[in-house]
């Protein structure tokens, strides 16, 4: 029995020709996505936030969701980050080595292109109206995929129902939808947090920065001010402004193109209208059949 | 005295023995797990929370599952593709092996999504279907396996329902088989297309966790790599598999035709290993390995579980020694799951405000799964035309 490497080696490749031409081939750039014309958002100006928290109290009234009093005895709502129960969350960041200190708010970034929508199965999560990431329920098995692609970590699963679902901003739009703002935008004492079309908000805070150049911060202690949101992860409808370098925040430090769309490229370049399967099943069919009956003449059991 | 055979035969003898007794006791467990799960709640009988949604079920019992379930891809790959014929006795318990670990792991799936009562959307829902989605790709493909690796393992059972009284069962066998064996091209065929496509997409998965997972694992070769290692996997377990059953059996071992194997897998380790490395070259992340905090070591001994049984089996003297192939092969297997476990939890790193350690439940349901398996490939085996070559050493008990 003499296995020859090459033919092997031809083997493999064969099999994994598919899966290597697209791979190799560059990230395009072709298939990045833009904001749809009608993009809606939040801007949160840590500057103008107080931290009374009255948004994480009206955003549980808008979403029908139980005050979290796990963390103080079952006495006041306390959550202490994101979850099954909680949508939006303030939380105060301390410089370890200065008086320094920030608020920053928490909720889904309604992102241009969503790694959460392209992990989703069968579209439960998917960018619908406005370009809000909306979620349906009786599309979500809980597989819980869009919490390992999410970079924000945002999507909360209910882990102590029977048949738990997903939870995360919606950008209140069933509020919008009545002509509403958002429940966290409304109660605002001081918009810090304000909601509009992604357009005017980020053209608003660019003015910001200009008008204040000194007051805002960028990702990083050494970045010149910036929006946090405009480019991160292929940009973002809700935005940050900050007076702390936004890499304390917890923001995470994204790429300019989203990793949604490095997925896509290698998945649609491997299925680009199932044509490299289809060729694949073709050769494999056509090789398998002329060797199965050649080695059945030979006598080999089925 | 073993008479050589050339055609697959059941072994016989006694299904409920000591060794499955003691499997019997596992797989309880797993299922009292199980069942707790679904009684309590993910929350309650899992180590799982918002920053590692997926755990030990997703990362050994479906990815490393399905990976130690290349077994019949891999053999059908060298037989049919290659036209290695002289394979063909080890088509059949590969398959099977593949068909149990396909479909355990479909279990797993059940055990691990909040509503598994929901499932059946995916593939229903046609016009919600998301090309985009790795997921969604793997579900697909996984289901329609785990179906194409049955019906590549039945004609075993239709021979033998063939052969028993007259009913249901043997008309099944007389009207099914000539049609199959017609089909078994194509479906041989699918059952080489379907891995291909979602052992693959298993490694595009972890890809779209971008910077969550480690650049040493993170890198757009993932699927490439998932599907070379599934298939140095594959060989790797048909070797074991083969080996514990000549044990087990009290069979002469199929030594050259394991050999063969051991040679075969050769390249796919190198490629492996190769493949990671240049790709951390070419990325120009080489210097991360100078870190040598503990996710850097871990990475190390994934690379010496690959090359040192690549360097192992490139001697034919080795291979040929029953002991030095097995010792190959589970290196190769550890390499795998390690590889694997490394990307969907050891590496993947949501922030620091998470952990993850399997909890008890989860562990006895893995363990259970794993049992569950092992039983069944013993009853099979027992009572099925699968394994082939020789006659078992000791006479089958009167009981069968």
């Amino acid at each position: 029995m003499t296995l020859d490497r090459r033919s092997l080696l031809t083997g493999v490749a064969a099999t994994a020709a598919a899966t290597a031409a697209s791979t190799v081939s560059g990230p395009a750039e072709a298939s990045a996505k833009t904001a749809p014309a009608d993009a809606v958002g939040l801007l949160y100006d840590t500057t103008l936030c107080i931290g009374c928290k009255t948004c994480v109290v009206a955003c549980r009234e808008a979403n029908n969701k139980k005050p979290d009093t796990s963390n103080s005895n079952g006495l006041w709502d306390a959550p202490l980050d994101l979850n099954g129960q909680t949508k939006n969350i303030i939380k105060l960041y301390k410089d370890p080595d200065s008086p320094q200190r920030s608020y920053v708010k928490a909720q889904c970034m309604h992102c241009i292109d969503p790694a959460c929508v392209g992990a989703c199965m069968i579209g439960a999560l998917q960018k619908r109206e406005m370009g809000i990431v909306t979620y349906k329920p009786e599309l979500c098995s809980g597989c819980r995929y869009c919490q390992v692609a999410c970079p924000f970590e945002i999507p909360k699963f209910e882990w102590s129902s029977k048949a738990p679902l997903m939870v995360k901003c919606e950008l209140c739009n069933h509020r919008l939808a009545e002509g509403k703002l958002p429940g966290c935008v409304e109660v605002c004492p001081r918009h810090a947090v304000i909601y509009g079309t992604r357009e005017a908000l980020l053209a608003d805070a660019k003015k910001r920065i200009a008008d204040h150049p000194d007051r805002y911060r960028g990702y990083r202690d050494a970045d010149p001010p910036r929006v946090f949101g405009e480019t991160d992860g292929g940009g973002t409808q809700c935005l940050i402004l900050s007076h702390v370098p936004q890499e304390k925040l917890g923001l995470p430090a994204l790429e300019e193109t989203s990793q949604a769309n490095a997925t896509r490229t290698i998945q649609h370049g491997v299925y680009q209208g199932f044509v490299a399967p289809l060729a694949l099943y073709a050769f494999l069919g056509a090789v398998v059949f002329r060797n199965k009956r050649s080695q059945d003449k030979d006598g080999g059991a089925a | 005295m073993s008479a050589v055979l050339h055609r697959p035969a059941p072994l016989g003898g006694p299904i409920v023995t000591k060794g499955m007794r003691a499997l019997v006791v596992l797989a309880a467990l797993g299922v009292a797990a199980m069942v707790y799960r679904f009684a309590g709640g993910l929350g309650a009988a899992t180590a799982l929370n918002d920053g590692y949604p997926w755990g030990l079920w997703i990362a050994f019992d479906v990815v490393t599952g399905t990976a130690l379930g290349c077994g019949g891809y891999a053999v059908a790959l060298l037989v049919y593709v290659l036209n290695k014929g002289q394979f063909h006795p080890l088509v059949r318990p590969a398959l099977l092996t593949s068909a149990l670990g396909y479909s355990l792991a479909a279990v797993s799936i059940m055990l691990d999504v909040g509503r598994p009562w929901l499932l059946y959307r995916v593939p229903t829902y046609v016009k919600h279907w998301n090309y985009s989605s790795a997921l969604f790709e793997v579900a697909l493909c996984v289901m329609a396996y785990v179906a194409v690796l049955w019906i590549e393992v039945s004609p075993s059972f239709l021979e033998r329902w063939r052969e028993g009284p007259a009913g249901l069962f043997k008309s099944l066998g007389d009207n099914l088989l000539p049609v199959l064996e017609k089909a078994l091209p194509f479906v041989i065929a699918l059952g080489l297309l379907l891995p291909t496509m979602h052992q693959s997409s298993l490694g595009v998965l972890m890809l779209l966790a971008g910077k969550k997972l480690h650049p040493l694992w993170s890198t757009p070769l993932l699927p490439l790599l998932f599907l070379i290692s599934c298939l140095a996997m594959g060989y790797a377990v048909v070797v074991f598999e083969s080996t514990l059953s000549s044990v087990a059996f009290k069979r002469p071992r199929e030594g050259r035709m394991l050999a063969g194997l051991g040679k075969a897998v050769v390249p796919f380790l190198w490629a492996w290993a190769g493949i990671r490395l240049v790709d951390i070259l070419l990325r120009g992340k080489l210097s991360l390995l100078f870190a040598l905090d503990w996710l850097v070591l871990l990475f190390l001994v994934e690379i010496a579980l690959i090359v040192v049984p690549a360097v192992l089996l490139m001697s034919p003297a080795r291979r040929e020694s029953p002991g030095g192939l097995f010792r190959a092969a589970v290196l190769m297997i550890l390499a795998g799951t390690l590889y694997r476990i490394d990307t969907f939890i050891v590496a993947f790193h949501p922030g620091a405000q998470y952990a993850y350690f399997p909890s008890l439940a989860e562990m006895l349901a893995t363990v259970g799964i794993v049992a569950i398996e092992i039983l069944a490939y013993v009853f099979f085996v027992k009572r099925f035309p699968i394994l082939t070559g020789a006659a078992p050493a000791h006479r089958p008990a009167p009981s069968q």
